[in-house]
Parts: structure tokens; sequence; C-alpha cells
């Protein structure tokens, strides 16, 4: 939701990066304010997950130009764990098997870290049962996954459920969701959604990296942003992600050259 | 290398110092005339000496083995020095005693206060205030009949039994080291446990440690009687450090009907320095004899240290039904080379062996896994379970599996899986993405991966491995 003189979170000034040297990202401007939700939309290969793992800290990308803000602070003087505990926290669109680890010890250990940087009550493992089958429950998820390595075997879907109850666990003030919603079940999005809604309020916000406008009938984007070639060629309301259901995104690139010309 | 791994491996050891303490050094050179030196020094029986004559006669016809996947310079044997035992140590009353050299080692090494006085040869009884722990418990394995000492003291004390038993399961002649050890042996562990004697505790070296010095060539001799069973700790997590650059043990194990021995090792020999300058060459031959119907040998190993490590803890299952178990974690890290595994020998009928090993290697490493799995005609309805994982951190390491599997009986059933693995930069990034920092995230990534290994050890014993484990790879990565 768009508040009224709510703070800026992040703020992305012409930001550039490549990877094995190749540009991938190449001029990206972006200004996500607390209580916000942005969805970005584009087609495959056009640098979403690519902004999203330079936003973290992936460092297999290499940030050639341009500035990201984060609460205030250079968000590249940070190291990913540090923005991770600064609140900043992605859903992967891919998330990794850790085999051996087991899930309920990572998901405790993230806690722990994360409330130990906000100056809260750490949780020893018998509390954190309690607390972590309470937030499984939300989302409607079986308890037998905290007994299983860290994705380990775990469905499409049941990754990206673990994704958000990660985020449920951590409460970021910025969560970046990179296509969560693909390989979901019609049910699991309905509660997933319902997750993530009962986590957003006027303090944090959230990206939504998405390729499909029925996700924003869940989670109600108060902006969409149309990315091509590394760059955010168009950004509009929530009407935006029904025309490019309709148009698709060529009709964004023609009206974008256009424009160019002009 | 991703730049991440790099300097998670490359960080320097954060322990290679060296402590100037007064050593007592021998003449250098072997021959028969140093034998019968030691011999005459330890006052031994007329037996003991053609016991170390014969080896050294075998040892001076046999050649150093070529076949294990290590380089080292080639070793002088006339340069080292065999009578080696140092001055007899004189017992420390407290801990201001102790060369303040040594404790501040220890305090650099973060060795625990209980350790440190125990390492420096202050008596046990001392450090635990009133109660005299090395007292109560040699007092409590007494009074049911075990025989917990060092292996001179038992040459005198219980000559019949050693002489019964020494060499009859790894032979003066075995290999290269096991008949150098044979011949220059200076000491060792003794243990016997008496028919239907079920050990009360397990049994630690740490509670000799004060009375004794090893040295060099140190050797061990475990016998259980009928229905008896022991627990035997070996070793200790905080690091050791010695100036002989060559150690070459021999462990033996004897199970008879119904005994059960199980026998842990934590091995933290100095490994040299990040460059590969240093370290201990650790050549060892273990090998338990399941001699008696229904026994079981049980080795569990966490190698970390030494600049070179070789050994494969066997067991022979030669009574009906025995078992043999191998559970082994290898962790080498930078120029640290190990050859290690296990040989199962299935001589009797209906016997069983199991095989987990764990290899970690980082940095230039090199970690082999050799196992032989052997089945004799005689060992019919015998079976073998081998599992072999390697898992590799970084691109500058190897990791080998030499399985040879030899059946000679076809209703044996012989099992062998193997895995390879990476920790991955997206690992560490997920991870990092969740706060979790490199270093914790790595010790959590080989905890689980060592997870099989580490339920096998006695509690605490897991506790500290797990530990140094981390300490290993993440901070030292030494
Ligand atoms: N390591 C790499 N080496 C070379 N090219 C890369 C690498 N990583 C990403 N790319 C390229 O960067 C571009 C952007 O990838 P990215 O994953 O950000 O796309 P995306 O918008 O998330 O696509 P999708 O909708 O399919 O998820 C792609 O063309 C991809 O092939
Ligand atoms: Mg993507």
């Amino acid at each position: 939701m768009i508040y009224q003189d709510s703070k800026t979170l992040l703020e992305v000034r012409g930001l550039r990066a490549t990877v094995n040297g190749i540009e991938i990202l190449k001029g990206i401007d972006l200004t996500v304010r607390s209580g916000e939700i942005h969805a970005i939309m584009g087609t495959n290969g056009s640098g979403k997950s690519t902004l999203a793992k330079v936003l973290a800290g992936h460092n297999a990308y290499k940030v050639t130009g341009g500035s990201v803000t984060f609460e205030g602070g250079n968000l590249f003087d940070l190291e990913p764990e540090e923005r991770a505990r600064a609140g900043l926290f992605l859903a992967f669109q891919y998330p990794i098997e850790i085999p051996g680890v087991a899930n309920s010890h990572f998901l405790r250990l993230a806690y722990n870290t994360v409330q130990a940087q906000r100056g809260k009550e750490e949780l020893d493992p018998l509390e954190f049962e309690d607390f972590v089958r309470e937030k499984m429950k939300l989302l409607e998820m079986n308890p037998d996954f905290l007994d299983r390595g860290v994705n380990e075997g775990f469905s499409g879907g049941e990754k990206k459920r673990n994704e958000i109850l990660q985020m449920a666990l951590l409460e970021p003030r910025l969560a970046i969701l990179d296509e969560t919603d693909s390989g979901l079940d019609i049910d699991a999005l309905k509660s997933v959604t319902n997750g993530v809604n009962q986590l957003t309020n006027k303090d944090n916000a959230t990206i939504l990296v998405t390729h499909y406008q029925r996700l924003l009938n869940y989670i109600v984007p108060d902006y969409v942003h149309v990315m091509e070639s590394g760059r955010i060629i168009k950004t509009g309301g929530k009407e935006l992600a029904l025309e490019l259901e309709t148009r698709g995104y060529d009709w964004v690139s023609v009206e974008q050259r256009t424009a160019a010309r002009v | 290398m991703s730049a991440v791994l790099q300097n998670l491996v490359n960080q320097p050891y954060k322990h290679g110092f060296v402590t100037d303490i007064e050593s007592d050094i021998a003449p250098r050179g072997l021959s028969e005339d140093t034998i019968k030196l030691i011999s005459a020094k330890k006052d031994e029986p007329e037996w003991l000496l053609e016991f170390r004559l014969k080896a050294y006669q075998q040892w001076l016809k046999m050649e150093e083995p070529k076949w294990p996947n290590v380089k080292y310079p080639k070793i002088d044997f006339q340069a080292i020095s065999y009578y080696s035992a140092p001055k007899p140590k004189k017992k420390l009353s407290s801990m201001d005693e102790v060369d303040p050299e040594l404790l501040r080692t220890f305090e650099k090494l973060g060795v625990p206060m209980h350790e440190r006085a125990a390492l420096a040869g202050v008596a046990v009884d001392v450090i635990f205030d009133s109660v005299s722990v090395a007292t109560t418990y040699k007092q409590k394995l007494a009074e049911v009949g075990i025989i917990f000492c060092s292996i001179s003291e038992a040459v005198h004390m219980h000559p019949e039994l050693v002489k019964q038993y020494l060499g009859t399961v790894v032979p003066v002649g075995d290999n290269y080291y096991a008949a150098l050890n044979s011949a220059v042996f200076t000491d060792g562990t003794f243990c016997f446990l008496p028919k239907g004697v079920k050990c009360p505790m397990d049994l630690s070296t740490y509670f000799r440690i004060n009375t004794e010095e090893s040295g060099q060539f140190e050797r061990t001799l475990i016998i259980a009687e009928e229905g008896a069973s022991v627990s035997y700790l070996e070793g200790c997590t905080a690091p050791k450090f010695d100036t002989n650059q060559l150690h070459a043990a021999v462990v033996e194990l004897v199970a008879l009907d119904n005994a059960d021995i199980k026998y842990s090792t934590v091995q933290n020999w100095y490994a040299g320095d990040e460059n590969g300058l240093g370290g201990i060459y650790n050549f060892v031959t273990k090998r338990g004899l399941a001699k008696g119907v229904n026994s079981r040998i049980s080795w569990t190993q966490v190698e970390t240290g030494s600049a070179i490590t070789w050994k494969y803890p066997s067991c022979v299952l030669q009574g009906d039904n025995s078992v043999g178990e191998f559970y082994s974690v290898a962790v080498t890290n930078n120029y640290q080379q190990a050859d290690t595994g296990t040989k199962m020998v299935h001589l009797g009928k209906n016997t069983r062996s199991t095989i987990v090993s764990k290899g970690i290697s980082a940095g230039h490493s090199n970690n082999s896994y050799r196992g032989l799995v052997r089945i004799a005609p005689t060992a019919a309805g015998a079976r073998n379970y081998s599992q072999c994982d390697s898992m590799l951190i970084g691109g500058e390491c190897s990791a080998n599996t030499f399985p040879y599997i030899q059946v000679r009986n076809h209703t044996a059933k012989v099992e062998h899986e193997a895995s390879t693995s990476k920790i991955g930069e997206d690992q560490l990034f997920y991870f990092a993405q969740r706060g979790i920092g490199n270093e914790e995230a790595v010790s959590m990534i080989i905890n689980g991966f060592c997870k099989d290994v580490f339920q096998q050890l006695p509690m605490e014993f897991a506790v500290e491995a797990t530990k140094l484990l981390g300490f290993k790879l993440e901070g030292s990565v030494g």
C-alpha cells in the first residue's frame, strides 16, 4: 500500500552489473518505500533474477556502475550475510539443496542470527520447534519437512513454500520474491500468498518477480515494472499487469522504441 | 576457484608456532646394537629382544611401500634417533612447576585447563582438587580384573599375556613400518579384559598420558577375553606437536568369543604449514582379530592432522558370525596427503562388515580412500556394505577412491556405494542470504556430511570432533 510520507527503503540508481564480463543490468532505477508492493515482470533472460541476486550480494556478479542505498546506507558496504541480517530477504527462484544439514537446524540458526542482530531473544531447539510449527501451520506445511535436509529432495512447490517459511521466520524489511508463484499448485498459491499478505505491513516492503498476472490477484501490487534487456522500460499501476496479459511484452517494447525515436 | 572459497581455505594456520622445550636426543642410527640398547635400557626379557631382532632382520630385507598415493622425500632411517625416550619425566605436583613456555603454547591453542595439566605431565589427581581421578579410575578397573597400563609395565608385570599375544595380529614382518615398529617400539598401551568383564567406563589414553611418553614408535595391544567388552579412546583433539617427523605405530586388538572391542581415534598431529612445510609423517598399522564366534571389532577414526597419513585399520573376521566395522572421517587441507581406508578379511561363516568412509579435502590436499574387502572360500554367507563419500572444498584439491573387492565364496554379498560432492558457491550464498556467514555454513555442511561417523563416537568425543573439524576448516583451515 502507498502511504503518505513513508520512508524510502531501497533506492537503486543507474545500476549496472556484469557476470563473466557480460553486462546484464544496464542502468536500473527503482525506488521502494516502506509499505509498498512492487511487481517486476519481463521476458525470460531480461535480468530480473540478476537484479535480485545483485541486491542480495551474490559474488558472481560484478557491480560496474550506479548506486544502491538500503535504509539510507550504501548497500554495497555490506557483506551478503550482513544484508540479510539488516533485513534484506531473497526468496530464490531455484532454492538450492543442502543435503545433510537438517532443515530445522538451518532455520533455527538463521532465525537466531537475525534475532541476535535485532537485539531480540534467541530460541533453543525446543522453543524454536514450537515456534516454527506455528509458522508452518500458517503456510499449511507438513512439520516433517523440519527433519529433512534443507530443500533436499523437496518438490518444486515444497521448495517455494520453504522459502516463504523462512520469510515468515525472518520478518524482513524488504523481501524479494523471485517467481515464488511458479510451480505452486492452486491451493499452495492461496496459502503462500495468504502468508505473504499477513507479513506485509506499513514498515516493510515486497518486490514480487513474476510472469503471471494471476499472482497479482492475490497480492495486489502498488507498482508494476516491466524489465527488458537489463532495464526497467515501463512502470505503471496494477492495471499494467492486466494490459501485459492481453497485449504481451512486445507491445511495451514497441511503444518504448517508438517513444525513443520521437 | 571462487574468491570466497579461496579466502576461506587459504587463511594461515593459526597455531603455526614453535615451542622451545628442552628435549633429550640420543645418538642417531639403527643397528642391532641400538636395538640391544633399547631392550637393555628397558630391562626386557630375552624373548622380547629376540622378537625385536627378528623384526629388524626382516625389515632390512624389505622395501618402503611405493603404492600409497602420497609423495614425500626419502626418509633416511639412519638419521633418526631410535632411543628417543625422553629422560624420565619428573612428575610435577602443581601447575606452577610446568614450563611456562608450554603453558603459553596451550593457552594459544585454547587447550582446556584440565587437559593442559595432563599434557604437561602434572599428576592428574592434582588437577581435580581433592578427588584423585586417576587413582579411583585404576582402582575401579582393578576391582573387575582389568589390566590397563603401559606396555613396558605389562612386559614386566604380565609377561605371559604379552608374550602370548604380541605380534599375533600384526606379525613382525607384516609390512615395512610394522617391522620397524616391532624392532624399535619404545612404549604404548596394554589393556586386558578377562572373561565376561564389561569395562565400566571408556578407557582413554588421557589417564596415563602423564606417566609415560610413548615416543614415535608406539605399540598398543588390547585383548578382550570371552564375553568381555571395552571402548577405548585414543588421542585427543588438542593439537599434538612432535619434533620427530616419522611416526610408525602398531595397534593389535584380539577379541575372543562374544567379545567386543570398540576403538576410537581422534588424530590431530601437526600437519605442516600452509605451504606444506613440516608436519608429521604418520604410518600406522592397526589391525583387529575377531578371533572368536560372535566377536566384534569396531574402528572409528577422525583423522585431521599429519602431513602424511598412511593408515588402514583392519579387521580379520575369523570367528563365525563375527562383525567388523570401520567408520572414518579424514580431513586434509593445504598440502596434506592422506591415503587411508580399511581391510575387511572375511574368513568365518556369516561374518559381516560395514565400512563408512568420509573424506574431506580442501586447499591443495590429496585424500585417498583405499579399501580391501576379501571374502575367503570359507566365509559362506559373508556380507559387506561399503560407503565411501568424498567432499571437495575449492578446486585445487583431489579425492580418490580405490576399492579392492575379492570374493571367493558365491554365497557372499558385497555392496559398494560411492559419491563425490562439492561445497558450492551457491550453497554458501544461500546460507549468507539467511544471515549465516561462510565459516559457519561450511562447518554445518561438513558436520552434516560426517554425521554417520560422529554418531559412532562416544558422546564427548563427538562434540570435540565436531568442533575440531570446524576449526580445521574455518579459521585456521590448517
Ligand atoms: N553466469 C552467467 N554467465 C553468462 N550469462 C549469464 C550468467 N548468469 C546469468 N546470465 C544471463 O543473464 C541474463 C539474465 O538472467 P536472469 O536470470 O537475470 O533472467 P530472468 O529475467 O530472471 O529470467 P527468467 O524469467 O527466465 O527467470 C540471461 O540471459 C542469462 O543467460
Ligand atoms: Mg529469473
